[in-house]
């Protein structure tokens, strides 16, 4: 593997820096070097969250250069589109079919995208886009918080990593009991993923 | 062992692993985690202190007294520390002192993009930059080295891109370095700091930095990577990272230690070269030093000196300076529409919504929604605000502040434009850690001078903006351990000022009444405005929703800026997953149409 560049998007408080470090430390222990590098600070508070996370035998800069991430994993619709000009063309893009609408939107002075427009954007820049229920899907399973381990499951198929490697890694972040229940919200993910593409 | 750690966690164990004794610190980002990282080793000493200076003059005295000492702060900090900063380079330290100060390009969390390199020239100190995890790591067991055979305090400059970077680390034995404590000189023409010891002290700094600048031409971590010739790149920090991915193929001279620089090597690597560039971020502080020493290189002419670099900049830079071949033009994307931006936000449930829309309202800052007229009034309520969350009620729809500076500088500020003879009511807004960090002077200053202005400070009981790290106001320590507590109120009425009000952030009635009778009243007036921060209140209990038979749509929900509360194709709705339910209820308290009521009042109605 030559190196694999991830942008990983959404709002503050989704759990996206949690996934970065979930996917950060699978790598590592498949032996590759990682630097990432997320928002921390103001942009905590609700604020649209980045974090650029590099995979490869020897990496330099932490930051990803626009254009040239191998995939988008967006928890949310809109940051999917702000940040797709850092997908590279033909690289992948994994959304979390969600809306989460800014107050300007509310207070009627700006328009959150339409889903075809979002489409239409990420299409743009590639064919591979896959639209994943994933906020639907952790409601189902009676808790919200699943949504980060279910995006896991998507973005595993597209990672170099075996299954038992992202199983520990998931355990490493969580308390055990609720291991059980995030290990099925990941494989259930990793399933549907395929039939989420658009 | 290898570790994935944050640039800030890599600092704070290089110091734990260096023996050092004693750490400090005020949060800022992006500094806040060195000293939460090193506080979690119990067999240290480690606290918040109240403020920047504070926790300089705690690790100065840790130092003199004969322990290893870590005092950390951002940027901004050390203008606050600037005074006992510059003392510790004229006394010198005795056990080592390090200083870690975080800069902040590209403004992320901060008020300036100021360049702190300038503030070791000042002071006449070394400074080392690490370039990643790995160095941070190793940096710190040199700068205390450093720190006591030269008998100085080392600054060690991070930015936010390599404090809050993670990359690999391989820890070494992992041991703790067993450090000897050293014991107090009784030297009073060292320490005490009279015109005629500060006078012997000069020569001293002089010939120190002169013999820093010979030790750094073998320092380690100064190295020159050797490559092809036409180019060669001086550089460090985050920017050599991307120096050596935008030119693989020059030659690098990376600086570990980038104050003072060493001349010999400098010069060396520049007799050899084709063309000398510097790559650094922000000003041209190397390119300076090194164009003083009469070697000719280049750098700012064609980098930015403005925000953070990144390797797609530093391209652009070296297409335009002829470094670089052209590259095809990159397909760009067409987006058809204004995307929303998203900035930060109140969190649902925050204590500082009520009273700035009670700011707003009282101020006339904005029309209300029913009675709209094309000829508002103009505000009439200045609003001096300060350093936190609480600035964020700067956006709309709360806009609710007119000036923001430094930390503590709405008290001051406040009186100064009561003093300057202005007729609008004027209020200061602080919160509890600003205010005790550099508010109460602030206050004394206007309890002396009978000035007439009202003081909110807003008590959450922690320093939020950072990430809930205790302080003086909370009785905890940074250890966790129970610790002296002060009593905002009994402060505020301690230095003499007798109009004080206590209120409760979630009563809306209260607030007005309170702000209102406190401007109305001619003297100088504080209220404390109290409640928890909704990211410390562990359950959320019966979230709000809206009855849809009632709502009117007439917006009033939507004019303090909730997050919880969205419009969504013309209907209003509550989001029950982030509506932190009976420890806020504002938005039920203002609802002219009462549509908005607890969930488990709701059973079997329609409601959402």
């Amino acid at each position: 593997m030559k190196k694999l560049d991830l942008i990983i998007t959404g709002v503050g408080g989704q759990g996206v820096i949690l996934a970065s470090d979930i996917i950060g430390e699978t790598a590592i222990a498949a032996g590759y070097d990682v630097k990432k590098t997320d928002t921390l600070g103001m942009a905590q508070r609700g604020g649209s969250v980045i974090s650029n996370l590099r995979i490869g035998s020897e990496v330099y800069s932490p930051l990803i250069k626009e254009g040239e991430a191998d995939i988008l994993l967006a928890f949310e619709k809109l940051e999917a589109v702000r940040w797709a000009y850092y997908l590279m063309p033909q690289g992948t893009a994994i959304v979390n079919n969600h809306a989460r609408p800014p107050l300007s939107v509310g207070s009627g002075n700006t328009r959150y995208p339409t889903d075809s427009e979002v489409m239409d954007i990420l299409k743009q820049q590639t064919d591979s886009v896959y639209f994943v229920n994933g906020t639907g899907r952790a409601r189902e399973m009676g808790n919200i918080r699943m949504l980060n381990t279910y995006i896991l499951g998507c973005i595993s198929v597209f990672l170099p990593f075996d299954v038992p490697a992202w199983e520990k890694s998931i355990a490493a972040f969580l308390p055990p009991k609720l291991k059980e229940n995030n290990i099925g919200a990941f494989n259930q993910g990793r399933k549907e993923v395929q039939s989420a593409r658009l | 062992m290898i570790k994935l750690l944050s640039g800030n966690e890599a600092l704070a164990l290089g110091a734990y692993h260096s023996g050092v004794k004693v750490a400090t610190a005020y949060p800022g980002t992006p500094s806040t985690e060195i000293l939460e990282a090193i506080a979690t080793h119990e067999d240290i000493y480690a606290e918040w202190s109240t403020n920047e200076k504070v926790a300089m003059e705690v690790a100065l005295g840790a130092a003199y007294s004969g322990v290893r000492a870590m005092v950390s702060m951002k940027h901004v900090g050390l203008n606050v520390a600037s005074d006992a900063f510059m003392a510790a380079s004229m006394t010198g330290v005795n056990a080592g002192l390090v200083i870690v100060n975080a800069d902040d390009p590209g403004i992320h969390s901060s008020q300036s993009e100021q360049d702190n390199r300038h503030y070791v020239k000042l002071a006449k100190v070394p400074m080392l930059e690490p370039a990643d995890s790995q160095e941070a790591y190793e940096l710190m067991s040199y700068a205390f080295a450093i720190s006591e055979k030269f008998d100085t305090p080392v600054v060690v400059r991070t930015t936010t891109r390599i404090s809050h970077s993670k990359s690999l680390v391989r820890l070494g034995n992992g041991q703790v370095e067993d450090v000897p404590r050293r014991r107090f000189e009784h030297n009073w023409q060292k320490y005490v700091l009279l015109p005629v010891c500060a006078r012997l002290r000069h020569p001293v700094v002089e010939e120190r930095i002169l013999n820093l600048a010979e030790y750094a031409e073998t320092f380690p971590l100064n190295k020159i990577i050797w490559n092809e010739r036409q180019l060669g790149i001086v550089t460090s920090g985050v920017a050599y990272q991307y120096a050596r991915e935008v030119f693989p193929k020059a030659s690098l001279l990376k600086l570990g230690m980038t104050y003072p620089l060493p001349h010999r090597m400098l010069r060396e690597f520049a007799s050899r070269v084709d063309r000398l560039i510097v790559i650094e971020e922000l000003d041209p502080f190397l390119e300076e030093n090194i164009k003083s020493l009469d070697i000719q290189v280049t750098g700012k002419e064609f980098i930015p000196r403005i925000g953070e670099l990144t390797v797609g900049i530093i391209e652009m830079a070296g297409r335009s300076a002829g470094l670089l071949a052209d590259a095809p033009p990159r397909k760009s994307i067409n987006i058809p529409l204004e995307l929303p931006k998203r900035p930060p936000l109140l969190c649902p449930g925050c204590p500082h919504t009520g009273i700035f829309f009670v700011l707003n309202t009282i101020g006339k800052r904005s029309q209300p929604v029913k009675n709209k007229t094309d000829d508002p009034k103009k505000p009439d309520l200045i609003i001096c605000g300060d350093i936190g969350c609480y600035t964020l009620a700067s956006y709309p729809p709360l806009q609710s502040m007119d000036t923001t500076a430094c930390m503590g500088a709405s008290i001051g500020m406040a009186l100064g434009m009561e003093k300057a003879g202005s007729t609008d009511n004027i209020v200061a807004v602080i919160g509890d850690s600003t205010f005790l960090h550099a508010g109460i002077t602030g206050l004394v200053n206007a309890v002396y001078n009978q000035g007439k202005i009202t003081v909110i400070i807003l008590d959450n009981g922690t320093t939020a903006m950072t990430g809930h790290q205790e302080h003086p106001g909370t009785g905890i320590s940074a250890q966790g351990k129970e610790s002296g507590k002060v009593d905002l109120e009994q402060l505020v009425r301690g230095i003499g000022i007798r109009d004080v009000t206590m209120i409760d952030a979630f009563n809306v009635k209260a607030l007005l009444k309170g702000v209102r009778g406190a401007i109305s009243r001619p003297e100088l007036s504080v209220i404390i405005v109290r409640g928890a921060c909704p990211l410390n209140v562990p359950r959320h209990a019966n979230p709000r929703v809206i009855d849809q038979e009632k709502c009117d749509l007439c917006n009033t929900c939507l004019r303090f800026g909730c997050s919880a509360i969205q419009k969504v194709d013309e209907r209003i709705i509550i989001d029950t997953e982030l509506c932190v339910g009976d420890a806020c209820a504002v938005c039920e308290q203002l609802c002219p149409q009462q549509a908005i009521a607890p969930q488990s009042n709701t059973a079997g109605k329609v409601v959402k």
